[in-house]
């Protein structure tokens, strides 16, 4: 177990763990401003890798595909937004988990009906193939280390936008009193299909960065939303800064729990069962790491509300 | 407009008269769907405990089906190589008997609903959703991963196991055992809703401040509820597991919560036969528009979509003319 191979599945983890912020924070949002759990995103992640896979193999422009997932997740959203998903705000939590799972199947079967049930692939761009040596020495992927700096820009650029911009003082506001903001003539539709558009097309973003590494199939998004779940059940619901720090916990123990348990057992067992329970215990490692969470905080690590 | 009794009159007539009709007209394979039916109803019965009386939308009831299955197979595996389950501190060896099996999977989903039950309810409305479905998540892939009983592939079981003095292998004996539990099931949840723990329960998912105020405690309340939904929901997950002769992690699935939901809504939250009509419902769509299309799930969706949007209280409230039974 070398220093380099650390750093190696540090990077890893982080970038894993980044790429489940830019799921975790669309949830996250919605939640907190429109109070709506949402099962679909993981089909707005799915869509958007979908969408950039057609294109970029239709232009053979890579960055061609990321617009195309980008405009057509967050199109995709606006359109559920404005047919079914306003209908759900002042329902209970049930119906909206049953409306969002209703379109799921929808979206899941109606892509498997244009693409078929072959997955796609989306290939690495030329400019960002091939690994980069870092400082010290190290060889990481480029296009990895590009998915970390695109992440920590989003983060950035969330950040700024909610706490800089006008849309940001109506999404802070739609949290905390909705019927306040809509006395003071803002459009509260408007501001919730924005803000439903925006989570989608974060989605979108996201399948579309981590389709090039995965293969695009249907199906992809559904892991990723438990795991976006679980991310904002440690950070706390509605917070941002909650989500970035959930991502990037639940990243880094996902991957080195994966490489570090079964070599840490190898100390105490002999090989093949250290390697079998090693295996088990680090797929139940960010479970374990949430039921903590949740004995220690209820609320989540920066969750206001319960 | 149906009053309520009689459509839950009929829908159990339904359950004796169309085997009934199989097994004379020898068709086995419709016998095998009302089986089917019949399991998803216990199944659902079960989540409808938690969720129609006590309001928590779990998300993770495929850990209790999941983990119903895992102990028949497990039990039948060591059975049928003839290994023991354990050596130390005592010898365990493996079974092929029904109600052995049947307590084991009871015993140990409730077990599991305990402790799932008693983390997961420190948080309550959307929290709890998720928390649910994480946890199904963690089984799912510590099945996938626990390379011993078959990982990713499952387990096959050859025989299907014993009852005494019946031939389970005989689809209609196999029927008749799982429509017989059924019935056990609905009478056991019908005198459990009218007992004073179902009151209560009901009580302190419509007024908890209230409940708390008379000297009831909400959250343990919930977490028997709780236990007792994951129980019933495991023993279904030992009758599937026997139908099919096969386990896999695809019962601890996080799509099998959703269909497992998807019979109680159908039906009807919170009524004694919801999750029955819902089952039956949803083996028959299953059946017709499968054999329709391939993509049937996408006309599941919009069904889904219309009675949530529009049609409160399923199928049984659309018939009886009667919306929502709470809320």
């Amino acid at each position: 177990m070398s220093f380099l191979l650390l750093i190696e599945q540090v990077l890893n983890g982080l970038q894993f763990g980044i790429m489940l912020f830019l799921m975790a924070a669309g949830l996250t949002l919605i939640f907190g401003v429109m109070g709506l759990i949402n099962l679909a995103h993981g089909s707005l992640y799915m869509i958007g890798a979908f969408c950039a896979a057609a294109v970029a193999a239709a232009t053979g422009s890579f960055l061609l595909g990321l617009v195309a997932a980008l405009a057509g997740a967050a199109a995709a959203g606006a359109l559920v937004e404005l047919v079914v998903i306003r209908r759900l705000y002042d329902k209970d939590h049930l119906d909206q988990v049953l409306a969002t799972f209703a379109l799921i199947l929808i979206f899941s079967e109606g892509t498997r009906w244009i693409f078929g049930s072959f997955p796609l692939f989306l290939n690495v761009p030329d400019f960002l193939s091939g690994p980069i040596t870092l400082p010290g020495g190290i060889e990481y992927p480029l296009y990895r280390l590009t998915l970390i700096v695109i992440g920590l820009l989003v983060a950035l650029g969330l950040y700024m936008l909610i706490s800089r911009t006008r849309l940001g003082i109506q999404i802070r506001a739609g949290e905390n009193d909705r019927e306040m903001i809509a006395a003071l003539g803002i459009d509260i539709a408007k501001l919730y299909t924005i803000v439903f558009a925006l989570g989608a097309a974060l989605a979108g973003l996201a399948g579309a960065l981590v389709g090039a590494i995965q293969s695009v199939q249907v199906g992809m998004g559904e892991p990723v939303l438990i795991l976006a779940f679980v991310v904002i059940v440690i950070g706390g619901i509605g917070s941002i800064k909650g989500a970035l720090v959930g991502a990037i916990l639940v990243g880094l123990t996902d991957t080195l729990g994966g490489i570090f348990l079964p070599e840490a057992l190898k100390l105490f067992l002999d090989p093949s069962t250290a390697t079998s329970v090693g295996s088990s215990l680090a797929s139940m490692a960010i479970y374990i790491l949430m039921a903590a969470v949740l004995i220690l905080r209820p609320a989540g690590l920066f969750g206001a509300r319960a | 407009m149906i009053r309520e009794t009689y459509l839950n009159a009929l829908t159990l007539g339904l359950f004796v008269v169309i085997p009934a009709w199989a097994l004379i007209a020898d068709e086995p394979f419709t016998i095998t769907l009302m089986t089917r039916a019949a399991i998803f109803a216990i199944a659902a019965i079960g989540l409808n405990i938690a969720l129609g009386i006590g309001g928590l939308v779990s998300l993770g009831h495929a850990v209790f089906f999941g983990i119903g299955g895992y102990a028949m197979g497990i039990l039948a595996y060591h059975a049928q190589t003839y290994t023991p389950l354990a050596e130390w501190p005592f010898l365990i060896d493996g079974t092929k008997s029904m109600p052995l099996i049947w307590l084991v999977a009871v015993v140990v989903s409730a077990l599991a609903a305990f402790v799932i039950g008693t983390l997961s309810l420190r948080t309550t409305g959307v929290y709890f959703i998720m928390i649910t479905l994480a946890f199904g998540q963690m089984f799912f892939f510590f099945t996938i991963s626990w390379a011993e009983y078959g990982g990713e592939d499952g387990l096959s079981i050859y025989v299907r196991n014993g009852f005494p003095g019946l031939n389970t292998l005989a689809p209609i004996q196999f029927y008749g055992l799982c429509f017989v539990i059924l019935c056990l099931v609905l009478l056991f949840t019908w005198r459990l809703s009218k007992s004073s723990f179902g009151l209560a329960l009901n009580a302190a998912r419509q007024a908890p401040v209230r409940v708390e105020t008379v000297g009831l405690d909400p959250t343990r309340l919930k977490l028997v509820a709780f236990v007792i939904s994951g129980a019933i929901t495991g023993l279904a997950g030992a009758l599937f597991a026997d139908l099919n002769r096969f386990v896999s992690p695809t019962m601890f699935s996080w799509q099998t919560s959703g269909e497992i939901m998807i019979f109680l809504i159908l039906g009807g939250v919170g009524r004694l036969y919801g999750p029955v009509v819902g089952a039956l419902a949803f083996v028959a769509l299953e059946h017709w528009l499968g054999g329709l299309s391939d993509y049937w799930h996408i006309y599941l969706g919009i069904l889904l979509l219309l009675i949530v949007l529009f049609g409160r209280g399923g199928l049984i409230g659309l018939a009886s003319g009667k919306a929502a039974v709470h809320d």
